[in-house]
């Protein structure tokens, strides 16, 4: 138990309710004059929830939503019951966000540096981020790339690495936007196990459908709006079916 | 790209602390400028060099690369002196540009990026009071030394792709297809880069004060 | 700053950088190379407030010991050197570049847009950059003016019309200053 400095009111975690999960309530958005979201009401609690939908969707905005990276101009998105609008700062320290590209991801210049970025954020102090550093590289076979340049990487060791450093933050919920577009079959494959064996709750945006295999529940997305919400059976038929008919 | 011009070593100019070789370095500068003469400009040159190379153990070739970028320069002042004024003063003008280049030559090569990095930090931390946080200038210089192979990177393969189309990025014409849509593709990934900063906490301020006022 | 600001600061940075890796051409002391462009642009694409941070931003890492300045050279030593005042100007004349850009936002077009930099980018940087050359190496004012500004007006005209021609593309496909409010995740 770390200790707090006086005068600190209590961290926003205290008030959370993990149990209600994420929750959007009425939700739109919309950029100027387009609609890119509309009249969305979910919750989600399920372990595993997959996103399907085209380009241009509005899938990436609703990944995006769930940890405040936007807000919506419609409605109330709420993560464990913490607002996004409000408490984003709270809401981000329980979402993990990994991004499609993993260059875009990546800003320290050395490995090990990049990983401890985002518990230098969270006031870490450095032995225990030192710490947890190794252990996530170590667990993510980066290990011997602790003190190597970044972009020296390979395109998949770079993904890992973007993984590394959202999961050393140990968020309670994961979000994957396109995690495995640009990696080839075998780095896509073991971003897929690494995202199977997780802990947290996991939503998964993603063009790559065997991603969803084993999945709890599916959205399908059309148009800024929710077309199919099933198992991954069922919606990835119906998104099929949607997608011929284009 | 070899991006530094540090020279690792054990010496103990290299251990000392970064921010007392740039101390040193300011008072050489203001010494030479308050001490106007030829024999002072000419210890100070010695003085340097034997850091430099007996104390701090640099290869020879640390100091002359940087004298090199100056040499046209002692030449000339020399020159210009010797017809204007006299050659004692030019030969006085010229070994204090020398020793004061040698001098930062010296600085450089013995402290990594990183100490500096901390030292401007370290400088920066006053201007809390005007809203800069430090720990945001030493994200922005991180960022930078990041976006520096991305951008070589990015820029052979706008050049690959116009020459898989046949096209030869020349003239002016090379700004409209290579330049400006490589811009905006890495203005577009400097934008992608920000978010995924912010998902990772880039916006949290460790600091008390600053979590007081977040706490709901 | 919001940190997407921030990342643009440090891209910037980064391609004035990179624009010293170009060869530059050697004519005496100064030579011309591409990063007055890349200070050109920081001003102009990103305006005023933000252009000047990425300029300051790349002298911070020359000075930290970085070989950042074309040919390779870095550290404290350029900043000791005769092209001292070129250096520091730059902030400032990416400062001006930037804030008369705001200005004729809406009436930029490439014309405008090398006017602004020649004011921006040749007036600035000479009237800081000869008189310390003037300073540090006792010149008298003539040659200062010959060897430190008179030979580089040519190349100097040139870069103001690229980074016009450049900025002007990028107004119009992906507006950074006054209106960034791009669509935020709707790849």
């Amino acid at each position: 138990m770390r200790f707090r400095r006086p005068g600190a009111a209590p961290a926003a975690d205290d008030v959370a309710d993990p149990a209600r999960g994420i929750e959007l309530r009425g939700v739109g958005h919309r950029y100027g004059q387009r609609v890119v979201l509309d009249g969305v009401d979910l919750t989600l609690t399920e372990a595993r929830v997959g996103v399907v939908g085209a380009n241009g969707s509005g899938k990436s905005t609703l990944a995006r939503l769930l940890n405040g990276l936007v807000v919506p101009t419609e409605g109330r998105v709420l993560v464990d019951g913490l607002d996004t609008r409000t408490q984003v700062r709270a809401v981000r320290r329980r979402v993990g966000f990994v991004f499609q590209d993993p260059d875009a991801q990546i800003v320290h210049p050395t490995v090990a540096e990049d990983v401890a970025y985002g518990l230098e954020n969270q006031g870490v102090p450095p032995d225990e981020r030192a710490a947890r550093v190794a252990e996530v590289l170590a667990r993510y076979g980066l290990a011997g790339h602790a003190d190597h340049p970044a972009h020296l990487l390979s395109g998949g060791q770079k993904q890992l690495l973007a993984i590394a450093g959202v999961l050393v933050m140990r968020p309670a919920r994961v979000v994957f936007d396109e995690p495995t577009t640009l990696l080839d079959l075998v780095n896509a494959r073991r971003v897929a196990e690494l995202i199977a064996g997780l802990e947290q709750q996991v939503v998964v945006v993603t063009h790559q459908l065997d991603l969803l295999d084993g999945f709890d529940r599916v959205l399908v997305v059309d148009g800024g709006r929710v077309v199919e919400d099933a198992a991954p059976g069922p919606a990835v038929a119906a998104y099929r079916a949607l997608m011929a008919v284009r | 790209m070899t991006l530094a011009l540090y020279v690792p070593g054990t010496g103990v100019v290299h251990r000392l602390p970064a921010a007392a070789k740039l101390l040193a370095l300011a008072v050489l500068a203001v010494a030479l400028f308050a001490l106007p003469s030829l024999a002072a400009a000419g210890a100070a040159l010695a003085g340097v060099v034997a850091v430099g190379l007996l104390l701090a153990r640099l290869p020879v070739a640390v100091l002359t690369r940087q004298a090199r970028a100056v040499v046209w320069w002692l030449v000339a002042l020399l020159a210009v002196h010797a017809l204007t004024t006299d050659l004692r003063t030019g030969a006085h003008v010229a070994l204090r540009l020398l020793t004061l280049v040698l001098a930062a030559a010296v600085v450089t090569a013995t402290t990594r990026v990183s100490e500096m990095v901390r030292v401007v930090e370290a400088v920066c931390a006053p201007l809390r009071l005007v809203g800069v946080r430090p720990a945001r200038v030493g994200l922005a210089v991180a960022m930078a030394l990041r976006f520096i192979p991305v951008l070589v990177e990015r820029a052979d393969r706008i050049r690959a792709a116009q020459a898989a189309r046949g096209g030869s990025p020349r003239g002016v014409r090379a700004l409209r297809t290579t330049v400006a849509p490589l811009l905006v593709q890495v203005l577009q990934m400097a934008h992608d880069v920000s978010e995924a900063l912010d998902a990772r906490g880039a916006d949290d301020d460790p600091s008390p004060r600053r979590r007081a006022q977040e706490a709901p | 700053m919001k940190t997407r600001d921030l990342a643009y600061v440090a891209l910037f940075a980064a391609i004035i950088a990179v624009l010293g890796t170009l060869p530059a051409i050697p004519v005496g002391p100064v030579p011309i190379t591409a990063q007055t462009l890349g200070v050109m642009l920081a001003g102009a694409v990103l305006g005023g407030r933000r252009g000047s941070l990425a300029v300051l931003l790349f002298l911070v890492l020359v000075a930290v010991g970085l070989p950042l300045l074309a040919g390779g050279r870095g550290g404290l030593g350029p900043f000791a050197g005769p092209t001292a005042g070129y250096l520091l100007s730059w902030p400032v004349a990416a400062f001006v570049i930037g804030r008369l850009t705001e200005r004729t936002w809406d009436r930029y077009n490439v014309l405008v847009g090398t006017l602004v930099n020649v004011v921006g980018g040749i007036v600035v940087i000479y009237a800081v950059g000869v008189p310390v050359l003037k300073a540090v190496v006792g010149l008298p004012w003539g040659e200062a003016f010959w060897t430190g500004a008179a030979l580089f007006v040519p190349g100097d005209l040139f870069k103001a019309f690229v980074a016009a021609a450049v900025a002007d593309v990028v107004r119009r496909s992906y507006p950074v200053i006054e209106r960034p409010r791009r669509a935020a995740g709707t790849r």
